[in-house]
C-alpha cells in the first residue's frame, strides 16, 4: 500500500474488480486469483473473453496460470529485475505513452543536482545506522522558489533521464541471470504487456502477497506503479492496479487503521518526539499542497467524533488524549518484544498467530511468556491452544489462557470494504445460539465496563476512557450508529458561500464540507458520504445493460463513490478521451453548472478530480484544491504528478536486491540484500546459508482452506478436498533426492521443520540462473494441530525479516533443504 | 417441454471445486475421511457421497504445461443405459424435462445401474444398501432454481438452463459441443479444449452392446414372466456377468 501512496497519492486499489473486464492485458503476478480470489477472477475470465490476454508470472504454474494465455516462470524474490527489465523495455524501444507520461506524471521534473546512483545505493546512505538522509532526493526549485522542469524530458538530472539511466541495467539478459525466466519468454510477456502503452489499449495488474510478503515489498509495487504510469494505464478503465485483499474486510480494516502506525482515513500515528503538540503534528505532516493538505479539518473532525464536547479549540481538540508512537508496534517487533519479556498481556480477535506469524517456533514459545492470553473465535485456534501444542509440555506454561466465543459473519451485521473499496452492509441471516457474541459486542463492551471502572476517577490519564464517544446502543452495539459517526455529522450549521448547506445534527453529506474549527465530527474522512441521510453501503442497484460496470448505484465506494481513481487522466492534456474505445470521463465544456457556469468533468463514473476545473486551467492558488491545475490527475500528490520519482526508506527509484536468504549473488550491484531491511536478531531468528540450505522455498495458499485454516480444517467438507500438507517439487529435484510423490519428507530452514507428504509435478521447474541450476520447493500453509485435519506449521520455516517501510515478513523467498523421511 | 440442462466451459473451469462442495451441502452428503492422494484431486472420484467431481488432468506439450480440470457427474443421458436395465419401476427413470432420476424410496440396490453405464457414474452405499447419483437438482430445479453446483460455480463454468438455448449460445460463440447428440442427447454437456479421451470421457459414448440387447430383447421378455426380478438376475448374470463395483467408501 505505500508502493501505491507513494506513487499515486492514495494506498488502495485503483480500480475494482467489475472493471478487469474492460482491460486488454491483464498482468497476474505476486498473486494467484484463481484460487484465493476466485469469484473476482471470473471478470478477468470475461475480459479474456472478449479478446483480453492473461499473462501469469508465478514461480510455479498455477491454477490462474491455467487460465492464462502466456506462463512465465520466475525465482521467488525477483519481482522488480523483471518488471525493471520491462520498464526499460518500454523505454528502449519508445512505447511508454508520451503525452500521458509527460502531462500526468513528474517527469519532466528535474531532481537535486546532488542526487545520484552508485554501487547499489543511492546518495545518502549512512552505513553504520543502515538508513538514508534523504537530502538529495528532491526537487530542484529555481530563484523564483517553483520546481524546475524541462517538458522535453531531455535535461540529465529530470526524472525521466534519471528513470532511464537507472533501469537501462535491467537488460532482458541481466532479467534473465537473475530471474530465471528464459529471456525468450521475458520478451514475449515484455512485447505484450507494453504494448497497453498505445492510447486505445489498457492493461492491468493484479498482485497480493506474493508483491507484499518480501524483504523489499513495497518496492515491488512501486516498481509496478512506474511501469503502468510510462504506459498510461493509471486512471484508465481496464487498467490500473489492483491490490486483492486476503480476506473479506481486510481493505476496511486498512481505512481504520488496523496497523499501528496510522489514524482512520491514513492520516498517520503522531510521533512522540516529533510531534508533541496538534500544531507540531498538522505542520509537519500536512502537505502545502494538493487535496492533503485539507488535513486539518479531517483531523479535528475525527477527534471531535472520538471525543465530542470535551475536543475544543483550547485544548487543542484533546490531541493530548491520543498515545504518541515512539518505537515500532508492527507484528514482528510485539513478538520479539513479547519473547523478550516485554509484554504482559496479548488480546487476539480474529487472527490465529501461531500459524500465521513468521517463525511460528519463536512467536508460539513468545506466548509462554506472557501473564495472560485471550482469544476471540469461533473454534479453539492454535494460538489459543499454543500451550498445548506438541512437544510443549501444559504444566510448564503459566500463562493464563481465556477463550471467548465469537458469533461468525453471518451472525452479525456491519459493512465489509472488499478489495476495489467497494461498502457493502452485511445483513445479520441468523441469530447466535448459546454464549456467542459478535466482535464488536466484545469490544463495545469492554470500552462501557472500562468506563464504568473510571467513573469516580479525577485523575487526567483517565479522561480519554471517560470522554470517549461511547454511544451505540444497549449490548450489542448498533453498527448504523457506528456508521454514522463515521461518516460525520455537523455539529454547528455548516456555512457555504454565507448559506447554511449542513444544518446542525445534519448527517455531512461529503468530506469536502468538513471544517477545522470543530464544528463538524468525522469518524473517518474518506467514508463521509457513505450515509448522507440513508445508509448507501445497502444501496442495490446494479447498472442495467452492458455497461462500463461502474454500478454507481451498488454499494458505495470510497472516496465519494468513485469507482476508478485518478480517473481525470483517463482523459488527455485537454479533456478529451484518450480513443473513444476507453471513453471514461471527459471534459465537457457546454455543460451547465448550478450557479450558470459552463464546464465540468462528466462521464459513468464520479469524477476524481475538482468538478469544474477546466483542463487549462492554472494551479488553483488557494481552496480545497490548492496547488492543482487542470492537468494534475493525482490530487492527493503534491504536485499533482503521478511519481514516477518518488522516496521510500530504500530510495526514490526501486532497485533489485536479492531476498536475504538467496542461493545468488546480486548479479546488479555489490549490495546483496535491501541495504535498509529489519532483521531481527534473537536467539530463535536464524539465517541460513545457501551451502546448507541451497534450495529456494516459497509458501502460498489453496483455494480450499482459508488462511490459518482456523475455520476451514474445522469443516469436513473442506479438510476432504485437502486433507494433508505437502509440498510440491520439480521431477528433477525429486529425482536427485529420491523422492516419489506420496513419500513423507522433511523440510528443513534455519528456523526450523516441517514434515509434509510430496507432490511431484511437472507445474514446478529447477531455474537456470546465469548458468547455476537452483530448485524450488513450495509449501501450502493452512495446517496446524488444532481442528480435525492437522498438519506441521509450515511458518515454522519462515524468518523474522522486515520491508522497512511495513515491516511485513519476507515469507515468499528463503533457503530451504528437503529429504525423503520424517 | 423445455429440457433441463447444464453446459460446462471447461475454459472457464478455475477447479476451485465450489461445485464438489455446495452438491454435498445441497444433497445432505457427509464428507468422506482422505488421505493425500498425490495430487489436488480429493476424494479420487465419484462415490455414493460424492456426486459430483472434478477431475485434475496435467500434461507436458512442447514443452509448456497444461492443467485442465473437469467438474464430473451423472451425464443425464436421453438414451439412458442405467434406465434401461433398471429392473424396479420408477426406480430409475428418465423424467420429461430431461433428468434422469433416482428415486433412493424405490432402489433396491441391484447395482445393474453401475454396470450398465458408460460414464461410471452411479455408485453403490454398503450401508444403506442402495445405489445413488446425481439427480440434477430436481428438488431445486422443480421450484424455478438452477442446479446447485451452478449456482455457486464462481466463474461461470456451469451453467444451468434451457438446453435449446444453451447450445445455441455454445454454437454461436463457435463452440463444440460433447453431448449434443451423443447418447440420444445428455443434458450435461461440455465446451472441452482437449479430446474427450484427455479428461477421461469416453470419445463416443454408446449404450453398452449388452445394455441395448436388454432393452430390445431381454427386458421385454423379463416383464412377460411372472417374477421379472427373478428373471431379471438370471438373465443380467447370463448377458453382463458379475461386475465389480466400488463400494460406499
Amino acid at each position: 500500500m505505500p508502493g501505491l501512496g507513494a506513487s499515486f497519492g492514495r494506498g488502495a486499489m485503483t480500480n475494482h474488480w467489475i472493471d478487469l473486464k474492460n482491460s486488454d492485458c491483464i498482468l497476474v503476478m505476486g498473486s494467484n486469483p484463481a484460487e484465493n480470489h476466485p469469484c473476482g477472477f471470473k471478470w478477468a475470465i470475461k475480459a479474456k473473453e472478449k479478446g483480453a490476454k492473461i499473462i501469469s508470472v508465478d514461480p510455479r504454474f498455477t491454477r490462474s496460470s491455467s487460465i492464462a494465455d502466456i506462463y512465465a516462470p520466475m525465482r521467488p524474490g525477483t519481482d522488480i529485475a523483471i518488471l525493471g527489465g520491462m520498464i526499460n523495455y518500454a523505454i528502449e524501444n519508445n512505447l511508454y505513452h508520451k503525452e500521458y507520461v509527460l502531462e500526468f506524471t513528474n517527469a519532466a521534473t528535474l531532481i537535486d543536482p546532488q542526487f545520484g546512483f552508485m554501487d547499489g545505493l543511492f546518495t545518502g546512505f549512512d552505513k553504520e545506522k543502515k538508513t538514508y538522509d534523504r537530502a538529495t532526493w528532491k526537487y530542484q526549485t529555481g530563484a523564483d522558489g517553483k520546481v524546475m522542469e524541462d517538458r522535453k524530458l531531455q535535461h540529465p538530472h529530470c526524472v525521466f533521464q534519471l528513470l532511464k539511466r537507472h533501469f537501462s541495467r535491467y537488460t532482458p539478459d541481466m532479467v534473465s541471470k537473475i530471474s530465471g525466466m528464459p529471456k525468450e519468454k521475458f520478451l514475449e510477456i515484455a512485447k505484450l504487456f507494453c504494448s497497453t502503452g498505445a492510447p486505445d489499449k489498457v492493461g492491468t495488474m493484479m498482485y497480493a502477497m506474493g508483491w507484499t510478503q518480501h524483504s523489499k515489498g513495497v518496492q515491488n509495487i512501486r516498481t509496478a506503479t512506474i511501469l503502468q504510469l510510462l504506459l498510461g494505464n493509471v486512471g484508465m478503465p481496464g487498467g490500473g492496479i489492483n491490490a486483492l485483499r486476503g480476506h473479506i474486510n481486510v481493505q476496511g480494516a486498512t481505512d481504520f487503521a488496523l496497523l499501528y502506525h496510522d489514524l482512520p482515513g491514513y492520516l498517520g500515528i503522531p510521533s512522540k518526539k516529533d510531534h508533541p503538540t496538534l500544531k507540531d503534528y498538522l505542520e509537519k505532516t500536512t502537505p502545502k499542497t494538493g487535496f492533503g493538505s485539507n488535513k486539518p479539518k479531517f483531523f479535528k473532525s475525527l477527534l471531535k467524533a472520538w471525543f465530542g464536547n470535551a475536543a475544543t479549540d483550547k485544548n487543542d481538540f484533546c490531541y493530548d488524549y491520543l498515545p504518541k508512537a515512539s518505537g515500532n508496534y508492527s507484528h514482528m517487533a510485539l513478538f520479539e518484544d513479547m519473547y523478550a519479556g516485554k509484554l504482559k498481556g496479548f488480546l487476539v480477535v480474529g487472527q490465529n498467530p501461531a500459524v500465521a506469524g513468521p517463525n511460528g517456533n519463536l512467536e508460539r514459545k513468545a506466548m509462554e511468556k506472557l501473564e495472560w492470553l485471550a482469544v476471540i473465535d469461533f473454534y479453539e485456534t492454535e494460538t489459543a491452544a499454543f500451550w498445548k501444542a506438541p512437544g510443549v509440555n501444559p504444566k510448564d506454561i503459566k500463562t493464563e489462557v481465556f477463550l471467548l466465543p465469537a458469533a461468525s459473519n453471518v451472525e452479525r451485521e456491519g459493512t465489509y470494504t472488499n478489495s476495489g473499496r467497494w461498502v457493502q452492509w452485511g445483513f445479520k441471516a441468523i441469530e447466535s445460539e448459546a454464549d456467542r457474541k459478535t466482535d464488536g459486542w466484545y469490544i463495545y463492551q469492554l470500552g462501557l465496563r472500562l468506563k464504568k471502572l473510571y467513573a469516580e476517577s479525577k485523575e487526567k490519564k483517565e479522561r480519554p476512557i471517560l470522554d470517549l464517544t461511547w454511544d451505540y446502543g444497549e449490548g450489542t452495539p448498533d453498527a448504523e450508529k457506528i456508521l454514522r459517526e463515521i461518516n460525520g455529522y455537523a455539529i454547528k450549521d455548516v456555512k457555504k458561500d454565507g448559506k447554511v448547506v449542513v444544518k446542525a445534527g445534519e448527517n455531512m453529506p461529503i468530506f469536502a464540507l468538513l471544517q477545522d474549527d470543530g464544528s463538524t465530527a468525522c469518524g473517518n474522512w474518506i467514508y463521509s458520504g457513505i450515509f448522507p441521510k440513508e445508509n448507501r453501503s445497502k444501496n442495490r442497484k446494479p447498472d442495467k445493460g452492458d455497461t462500463i460496470g461502474a454500478n454507481l448505484g451498488w454499494a458505495f465506494a470510497w472516496p465519494a463513490n468513485r469507482r476508478i481513481i485518478y480517473n481525470r487522466a483517463s482523459a488527455d492534456a485537454n479533456g478529451k478521451p484518450w480513443s473513444e474505445a476507453k471513453k471514461y470521463i471527459t471534459w465537457d465544456p457546454n455543460a451547465e453548472l448550478p450557479d450558470g457556469k459552463k464546464g465540468k468533468w462528466v462521464g459513468p463514473d464520479v469524477p476524481d478530480f475538482k468538478a469544474d476545473l477546466a483542463p487549462t486551467a492554472k494551479k488553483e492558488e488557494k481552496g480545497p484544491f490548492i496547488g492543482i491545475g487542470g492537468r494534475d490527475a493525482f490530487i492527493m500528490r503534491p504536485d499533482g504528478k503521478g511519481g514516477l520519482f518518488s522516496p521510500l526508506a530504500e530510495g526514490p527509484f526501486p532497485e533489485h536486491y536479492e531476498p536475504v536468504e538467496s542461493p545468488l549473488k546480486n548479479l546488479l550491484s555489490p549490495i546483496q540484500f535491501n541495504p535498509v531491511v529489519k532483521i531481527w536478531a534473537s536467539d530463535m531468528d536464524k539465517l541460513g546459508d545457501a551451502n546448507k540450505y541451497p534450495i529456494v522455498g516459497t509458501t502460498y495458499r489453496l483455494a480450499e482452506h482459508y488462511l490459518s485454516g482456523s475455520a476451514s480444517r474445522n469443516l469436513p467438507w473442506l479438510c476432504e478436498l485437502m486433507p494433508e500438507l505437502f509440498v510440491e517439487l520439480s521431477p528433477e529435484l525429486a529425482k536427485e533426492k529420491g523422492i516419489k510423490t506420496g513419500d513423507n519428507c522433511t523440510i528443513e530452514t534455519a528456523r526450523g521443520k516441517v514434515k509434509a507428504k510430496a507432490l511431484v509435478t511437472e507445474r514446478f521447474k529447477p531455474f537456470n540462473l546465469d548458468g547455476k541450476k537452483v530448485h524450488l520447493i513450495g509449501l501450502p500453509w493452512h495446517w496446524g494441530y488444532m481442528g480435525i485435519c492437522t498438519g506441521d506449521i509450515v511458518n515454522n520455516l519462515t524468518a523474522h525479516i522486515g520491508d522497512p517501510n511495513t515491516f511485513i515478513q519476507e515469507s515468499k523467498a528463503f533457503l530451504c533443504d528437503i529429504r525423503k523421511g520424517g | 417441454m423445455a429440457k433441463n440442462a447444464m453446459l460446462i466451459d471447461v475454459s472457464r473451469c478455475i477447479a476451485c471445486r465450489a461445485c464438489q462442495v455446495s452438491c454435498k451441502q445441497w444433497n445432505r452428503l457427509p464428507a468422506v475421511k482422505s488421505s493425500f492422494a498425490g495430487s489436488y484431486e480429493n476424494p479420487s472420484g465419484l462415490s455414493s457421497a460424492t456426486w459430483r467431481h472434478v477431475r485434475f488432468r496435467e500434461t507436458v506439450e512442447k514443452g509448456e504445461v497444461k492443467w485442465r480440470f473437469l467438474s464430473f457427474g451423472c451425464m443425464h443421458c436421453k438414451d439412458a443405459s442405467c434406465v434401461f436395465v433398471c429392473p424396479v419401476p420408477g426406480a430409475l427413470t428418465r423424467r420429461d424435462d430431461g433428468t434422469v432420476y433416482l428415486d433412493e424410496q424405490k432402489c433396491t440396490g441391484c447395482k445393474y445401474c453401475i454396470s450398465a453405464c458408460p460414464f461410471d457414474v452411479p455408485h453403490y452405499d454398503d450401508a444403506k444398501g442402495k445405489v445413488y447419483k446425481c439427480n440434477l437438482c430436481a428438488d431445486r430445479t422443480a421450484n424455478g432454481l438452477t442446479t446447485a453446483c451452478a449456482k455457486t460455480c464462481p466463474s461461470e463454468a456451469i451453467r444451468f438452463g434451457d438446453r435449446d438455448s444453451l447450445i445455441k449460445d455454445a454454437k454461436s460463440g463457435g463452440k463444440k459441443i460433447y453431448g449434443e447428440n451423443e447418447l440420444g442427447g445428455l443434458s450435461v454437456m461440455y465446451v472441452l479444449q482437449e479430446s474427450p479421451s484427455f479428461y477421461g470421457l469416453p470419445e463416443r459414448p454408446a449404450m453398452p452392446v449388452t445394455t441395448a440387447f436388454w432393452k430390445k430383447v431381454l427386458k421385454p421378455l423379463g416383464y412377460i414372466g411372472v417374477g421379472a426380478t427373478v428373471a431379471a438376475i438370471i438373465l443380467h448374470y447370463i448377458a453382463i456377468g458379475p461386475k465389480k463395483y466400488k463400494g460406499g467408501e
